[in-house]
């Protein structure tokens, strides 16, 4: 090799560091198995059917006995014996009961009814292995649940619906469910483009900014600018590596997300990579700045979660933003991790292509530019 | 500057003129003075927070005099960084390598940022008696391969001035003994000066020309060991007459503390 390039001090940094990086186990843990589990474990919990077993609590009655002669003043009863055939008992006789309802298409739904005093069902509840409890007064069934929990909300539904009926269930209805499962349109589609701004988030934070800080910690900074080391090398390294290794992350994230869920670009190849680019450059600024000043390891992960936990909570990684309340969405929609995420999700979901996307490129570079500046006028090398 | 080829035509390869610096409550060096030619080593002997980082890291140019000047080999830093930091070597207090990089991928990045090539890393390699454990990674070295690690790096641009701040703390003898036989190798081979801090006074005894006392930011004493030695007997308080007098005695007498404590 010429001597030269043998020599060449930014071709040492970017080795070093790189080296640095993929002799770190936790790195490959954290870079790409974990993304990786993340979007195996939320892409099956959200994609396709799936069987659910949900237990109720029924209060004020001792046994659920089914066998005897109806009850008139007892709805659930009344709703077991009707259903009898699809009932099993256990060995006690009915102090809970089992009831599946079959469904091809959104996954057979089994209710456990189970005879407890009220204490217990507050156990359970405040456990969370229950979300509703029932009790009857003057033939009429009272729910009782947090309003709040979509699941418990789905289950009292179900049961309104099974009660009123009061008849034989069937798991027919007149209604024509059609899944849409097409790619494009299901969680895990949301969820990946997510994934993937969020690795360029993470990985930024903690090997630019926490590795700066370390390296100040450890006097290492002080030390090789003792050195006829240009410091803009020192950085430009540190960022290279960083952004190729977010690059290769992200493309091993999509790679298993094509094969295990069949994910797809549906927009422009080049737009995704100019806008992930911006993205890259933005959080590389961001965390020039966060690492400008401090020399303590604790301050430097605090300022590393002040900053990036609100934008993986608030920026719609891994359900959208509109959940927020209204004036809250135009600021989120502003954060460089939404607009990231939202940029890539537009070219990989809606086929967005450069002209669609120039404007979060734009306020992405920018941003970057503006932390880099003030990060750089306020750095402390030693 | 009209001072600086002064001190050129006096063979002053560093000289410090009354040279302060404070920190918010403390006063770290107060009025110092030194004058060092070439080819000599110097010890900064003092107690802990006697001020001598402070001190080494202002002729380093890494920290700068509220007061006073400092030149080295007749310049001032201010305009001549990028030519001292090529003739200076330095180990700072405590500093840590990467871990995971190995002795040999260290000693070759900080070559490159003299643009120095493998040849030369591979004398200091043999220096500093590492060879076995060229592909050990940093973080699996003992405190003293650690310290000849950071002595290495110090001079593989073949420094003019050498400045190696308490290179033994911590080191247990042996491994103490390995770097003083390094740099007893230095003085043979080369007309590098060294400023070296401690506040062993064994390690300024053994390796030292000229030895500086400092304490509380000011030089109490300063001169060869003989001379050093030579004014215990003009003090009142004498040493116990069966042992070798040593230079804490001296601090001991100044001061009526010990040097270690
Ligand atoms: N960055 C700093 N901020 C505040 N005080 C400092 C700083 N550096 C050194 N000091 C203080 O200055 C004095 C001299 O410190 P130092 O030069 O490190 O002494 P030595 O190296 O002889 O142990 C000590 O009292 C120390 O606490
Ligand atoms: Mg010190």
């Amino acid at each position: 090799m010429n001597e030269r390039i043998s020599n060449n001090q930014l071709l040492h940094l970017i080795s070093a560091n790189f080296k640095e990086l993929i002799r770190e186990p936790g790195v490959l843990f954290w870079g790409i198995v974990f993304p990786i589990l993340m979007s195996l474990g939320l892409g099956i919990a959200f994609t396709g059917k799936k069987d659910v077993v949900t237990t109720i609590a029924v209060t004020g009655q001792n046994r659920l006995v089914y066998h005897q002669p109806t009850d008139s003043s007892s709805v659930i009863r009344r709703f077991l014996v009707a259903n009898r055939s699809l009932v099993e008992k256990d060995k006690n006789g009915c102090i809970s009961c089992k009831l599946t309802i079959p469904d091809d298409k959104l996954g057979n739904t089994t209710f456990i009814f189970q005879a407890m005093d009220w204490q217990q069902a507050m156990v359970l509840i405040k456990r969370g292995n229950i979300n509703i409890i029932l009790d009857e007064e003057n033939g009429a069934v009272h729910y009782h649940f947090d309003p709040m929990n979509p699941d418990a909300q789905l289950t009292y539904l179900k049961l309104t619906r099974l009660f009123s009926t009061a008849g034989v269930v069937t798991g027919r209805t007149n209604a024509v469910i059609k899944p849409l499962t097409v790619s494009g349109t299901r969680y895990i589609d949301f969820l990946i483009p997510g994934l993937m701004a969020m690795g360029v988030m993470m990985s930024s934070m903690w090997g630019v900014s926490y590795a700066i800080i370390e390296r100040r910690s450890k006097k290492l900074l002080r030390r090789m600018v003792a050195t006829p080391m240009k410091r803009s090398n020192f950085l430009i390294a540190l960022i290279t590596v960083r952004v190729l290794m977010n690059f290769v992350e992200a493309g091993l994230l999509f790679l298993f997300a094509w094969l295990a869920f069949h994910i797809t670009i549906q927009g422009n190849l080049a737009a995704l990579f100019v806008l992930f680019f911006a993205g890259n450059f933005a959080f590389a600024g961001i965390s020039i700045f966060i690492s400008s000043h401090t020399a303590k390891t604790e301050i430097g992960n605090g300022l590393i979660n002040a900053v990036s936990m609100p934008m993986m909570v608030l920026s719609g990684i891994f359900f959208s933003y509109h959940n927020f309340p209204e004036w809250s969405i135009s600021t989120i929609q502003k954060f460089p991790l939404t607009l990231l995420a939202d940029g890539m999700r537009s070219i990989m979901i809606e086929g967005a292509g450069i002209a669609e996307t120039a404007l979060p490129v734009a306020i992405l570079a920018v941003t970057g530019l503006i932390f880099f500046v003030a990060g750089m006028k306020i750095f402390r090398w030693h | 500057m009209n001072t600086s080829a002064n001190s050129m035509s006096n063979n002053l390869v560093i000289e410090v003129r009354k040279v302060h610096k404070s920190f918010k409550t403390v006063q770290a060096v107060r009025g110092i003075d030194l004058h060092i030619p070439q080819g000599q080593f110097v010890a900064l002997l003092g107690p802990n927070g006697a001020g001598k980082t402070t001190l080494v890291e202002m002729i380093e140019g890494i920290q700068q005099p509220d007061k006073g000047d400092i030149f080295i080999m007749g310049k001032t830093w201010k305009g001549n960084e990028d030519y001292l930091r090529r003739i200076i070597g330095l180990s700072l207090q405590e500093t840590h390598f990467i871990d995971k990089l190995s002795v040999w991928e260290t000693l070759r990045l900080f070559a490159s940022f003299f643009a120095i090539g493998k040849e030369r890393c591979e004398e200091v390699l043999q220096l500093i008696a590492l060879e076995e454990k060229r592909r050990a990674w940093v973080v699996n070295l003992s405190g003293g391969q650690r310290q000849r690690l950071a002595i290495g790096i110090s001079l593989l641009n073949k420094p003019n001035i050498l400045l190696l701040d308490e290179p033994t703390t911590g080191l247990d003898p042996n491994a103490r003994r390995e770097i003083w036989a390094i740099l007893r190798k230095l003085k043979e081979q080369s007309q590098t000066s060294l400023i070296l801090t401690t506040h062993y006074m064994e390690e300024a005894e053994q390796l030292c020309d000229y030895i500086v006392i400092l304490d509380h930011g000011k030089i109490l004493k300063e001169g060869t060991l003989t001379a050093l030695l030579g004014e215990i007997q003009d003090l009142p308080l004498k040493p116990v007459e069966t042992r070798r007098t040593t230079l804490d005695d001296l601090f001991i007498s100044l001061t009526g503390r010990h040097l270690n404590e």
